[in-house]
């Protein structure tokens, strides 16, 4: 047992921290390591322009999209190499954001069941950050339910005509392709009805409106398709196929292992060892060291399973299903610990102002945007089904709307 | 990285639950449990024999001279079995005491006597009430002779031998504290079983009055000692909790796979899936915060008091929470004498008290941890 690199990897670790020394954008590591929660905000940039900027530089020197096979623009690398190049990448790699769908779910989907012209016209300008991608699953009446996605394609010609509409799209608005998934067929049972496409999202027909969330930030769309065309060379997989085509997608989405994800612990680790209270240091108050242990240690968990998948991925194992955890955990952690930061301020606790005395409304602002960790990507209650199913091996469950063709499925009128 | 145990470790830890589920099954826990034998002395012979007993005592001391990852899968495939032998105050607590603090000649004269089972160890710390702290240490040690009371003393009414925490100064530091070994089959001392929560593990009463006992150890060195004997014992009973909260959820999962109500297995309803499926987030990350203490233990890390303190909540944790939702999945039956989930139910609650409660060593990881932030 140990957390060494065998030569191999040490050897292209050196490589990668060599290039990200030599060509990473210094000048905005303070300001990316302060963002460790939520979406990253630079104060005199845009986002999608420094990320472009720097997805270029790493696709020029190979270091884009890793594990992708070199001729769609990737490095044929193994899987614990883009663990290691991810830790080498560190804080730069929040610049990677826009381009994260892309790489993790619309390129592999597109390399496992697009054409081989398909491929080399798409993979490597999405390898390069040319091109951004979105993902056009979700709707208004099909979340966990995706399968009940209500948007039609029908066919014309050689040609598919969509009508519909699609909800919490990230990056909708700057993407120049989506993957999109609709219905062809309503007379079958829902899965057996669905066909994947892809689209230039610039094509007529295609309205991209921003969703004013909860927390008052604007970071999803919703996406409305009236009579937008898309050819049939456009199609991913057989009509009807959409349901296995979209299972490599959503595989993809749960394959990133080795990402930290934010749980808060030590931002209220900080706060508690400068927060005075009536008695002195609130870190020095035993109900708040019990609660702060309790989290220290989930914390602490999530971090030495993901060691543990990692060290799968060294020996060239397939990890196991335990990282399924690492949302479900860290989600309701950080609703929890903000909610814990704010009761110990007392009353003060709800001020937001940048002067107030709450480390300028970080937890309010964990607070408020917490609610879409538990949501986005597998609600708790899917994760904790596929773990019941998947690791336990539970039955599903009980599908009442199994065998009954989608167009006799009961709506309640909406 | 190869934050996983070696092959041969694996192999090791099969071998033991393999042992373990022919020698040591729930009617053989049973016999204890009813109080018929204070301890399965079969078990003990076998475990002896296997050389479990000794795997990470020296081969110059008798033991198999393996190390601490192999004590480790051996200790988790213990707590799976829910054996009813004193094999963590044997060996995670004597046998650690003497391998810190022993001289030469106490460890000849223990350690293999442990490894080959003929030796029963403890460590007489607690008196009464409360957490391990130098200031409850009242019992007195003067002119090469001990008085005063211990309770709980794990295992106390078998024991051959213990590891006894007693004050030598006064001046209020953890200096007062010194460590002795003493021979619980000579004079001087008198013995009570108490009754406790899980008669497959016993606790005693043990009374010292004049009682010879050679030090362990330097004078004044004990607390230092006794902390890293506790924080060693921290990492391996974690094991036996991750191997106890494996035990539990498999339990829970098998019956809700069993049982049928309403028409269909329990296990199809959500309510009893995700209540299995938070049994296993916390089993997970019991086990990953338990590799890292085993790392830590084996390689004797700077880290160690932090892993400790985190396997120890982390696995404490989570053994309660699956043998609590355990009984929970089984419903009414569940709650009977015959059924085992009790029998996970107990130990689970006893273990989380043993080396200190809870609210103990999350206080010590906080101290920990802001030692480590402030270096």
């Amino acid at each position: 047992m140990n957390f060494d690199d065998t030569p191999q990897e040490a050897a292209f670790r050196e490589t990668a921290r060599k290039w990200v020394e030599a060509n990473a954008p210094k000048e905005l590591h303070a300001e990316l390591s302060k963002s460790s929660l939520g979406r990253i905000r630079l104060a005199n940039h845009d986002i999608v322009d420094v990320g472009k900027a720097w997805q270029k530089k790493k696709f020029e020197g190979n270091w884009a999209c890793l594990h992708w096979p070199k001729e769609y623009g990737g490095r044929g690398a193994t899987p614990i190499e883009r663990v290691i190049w991810q830790q080498e990448e560190g804080v730069y790699g929040k610049l990677t954001q826009p381009f994260q769908i892309g790489e993790g779910m619309c390129g592999p989907t597109v390399m496992a069941w697009g054409s081989e012209d398909a491929r080399r016209r798409h993979l490597p300008k999405l390898a390069s950050g040319e091109e951004i991608w979105c993902q056009l699953f979700s709707e208004p009446s099909a979340g966990s339910d995706v399968a009940g996605l209500r948007t039609r394609a029908e066919k014309k010609g050689d040609n598919w005509v969509v009508n519909g509409q699609k909800i919490w799209t990230s990056g909708a608005h700057y993407s120049d392709f989506g993957l999109l998934i609709a219905r062809t067929d309503p007379n079958v049972t829902k899965h057996k009805g669905l066909t994947m496409f892809f689209l230039d999202m610039k094509s007529p027909g295609v309205e991209v409106r921003p969703i004013k969330q909860a927390n008052g930030m604007q970071e999803f769309n919703e996406v409305y398709f009236t009579d937008v065309v898309i050819p049939d060379s456009q199609r991913l997989g057989a009509v009807g196929e959409g349901w296995s085509v979209s299972l490599t997608t959503l595989m993809n989405e749960r394959m990133s292992i080795g990402s930290r994800l934010a749980t808060g612990v030590p931002e209220l680790f900080e706060f508690c060892s400068s927060l005075m209270l009536e008695d002195g240091l609130a870190i020095d108050d035993p109900a708040v060291r019990s609660r702060l242990a309790s989290w220290a240690v989930k914390s602490s968990g999530l971090k030495y399973t993901s060691y543990r998948a990692i060290s799968s991925l060294s020996k060239g194992e397939q990890p196991g299903p335990e990282n399924s955890i690492g949302k479900l955990v860290s989600g309701m952690m950080l609703q929890d610990i903000a909610s814990y930061a704010m009761d110990l301020q007392g009353a003060a606790g709800v001020l937001t102002g940048p002067d107030e005395e709450t480390v300028q409304g970080q937890f309010q602002q964990m607070l408020l945007s917490s609610p879409s960790m538990r949501i986005a990507g597998g609600t708790d209650e899917i994760l904790r089904n596929i773990i019941a199913e998947r690791v336990l091996g539970l039955p599903g469950d009980i599908r009442v709307d199994k065998d009954v063709p989608y167009n006799k499925i009961p709506t309640k009128g909406r | 990285m190869n934050f996983d145990f070696s092959d041969d470790q694996k192999q090791l830890r099969d071998q033991a639950r393999k042992f373990l589920a022919e020698k040591c099954s729930p009617k053989a826990v049973r016999v204890v449990l009813d109080g018929k034998a204070p301890f399965d002395k079969e078990l003990w012979k076998g475990l002896a024999e296997m050389g479990f007993l000794g795997v990470a005592i020296p081969e110059e001391f008798g033991g198999a001279g393996a190390g601490h990852l192999e004590l480790c899968v051996i200790a988790e495939e213990m707590g799976r079995a829910n054996a009813p032998v004193p094999f963590s105050s044997t060996v995670y607590l004597a046998a650690e005491a003497l391998l810190i603090a022993g001289s030469d000649a106490q460890k000849k004269k223990w350690l293999p006597a442990i490894a080959s089972g003929e030796a029963i160890g403890t460590l007489a710390l607690f008196e009464g009430k409360g957490n391990p702290s130098p200031k409850s240490i009242k019992l007195a040690a003067a002119n090469g002779v001990l008085n005063g009371v211990k309770k709980p003393v794990p295992d106390g009414a078998i024991a051959d031998f213990a590891v006894v925490a007693a004050r030598t100064g006064s001046s209020g530091r953890d200096g007062d504290i010194s460590l002795f070994l003493v021979d619980l089959k000579a004079g001087g001392v008198e013995v009570k079983s108490l009754t406790n929560l899980d008669p497959t593990r016993g606790q005693a009463e043990i009374t010292f009055t004049n009682c010879k006992a050679e030090p362990l150890g330097a004078a004044g060195d004990g607390w230092s000692i006794l902390t890293q004997v506790l924080d060693r014992a921290a990492v391996l009973c974690a094991f036996e909790q991750v191997g106890g909260s494996d035990r539990a959820l498999e339990m829970g999962r098998d019956y809700a796979l069993d049982r049928i109500a309403f028409g269909r297995q329990i296990g199809s309803f959500q309510a009893v899936k995700h209540m299995l499926a938070d049994m296993y987030v916390s089993a997970t990350l019991a086990r990953s915060n338990s590799y890292y203490g085993a790392w830590a233990l084996s390689t004797n890390a700077a880290e160690l008091p932090e892993a400790a303190a985190a396997a120890r909540i982390s696995a404490t944790q989570a053994f309660q929470h699956c043998a609590k939702n355990n009984i929970q999945v089984h419903g009414g039956m569940g709650f009977t004498w015959e059924f085992d989930c009790h029998m996970y139910y107990r130990r689970a609650n006893a273990m989380a008290l043993g080396l200190g409660s809870l609210s103990y060593w999350e206080d010590q990881l906080i101290d920990r941890m802001r030692k480590k932030n402030a270096a």
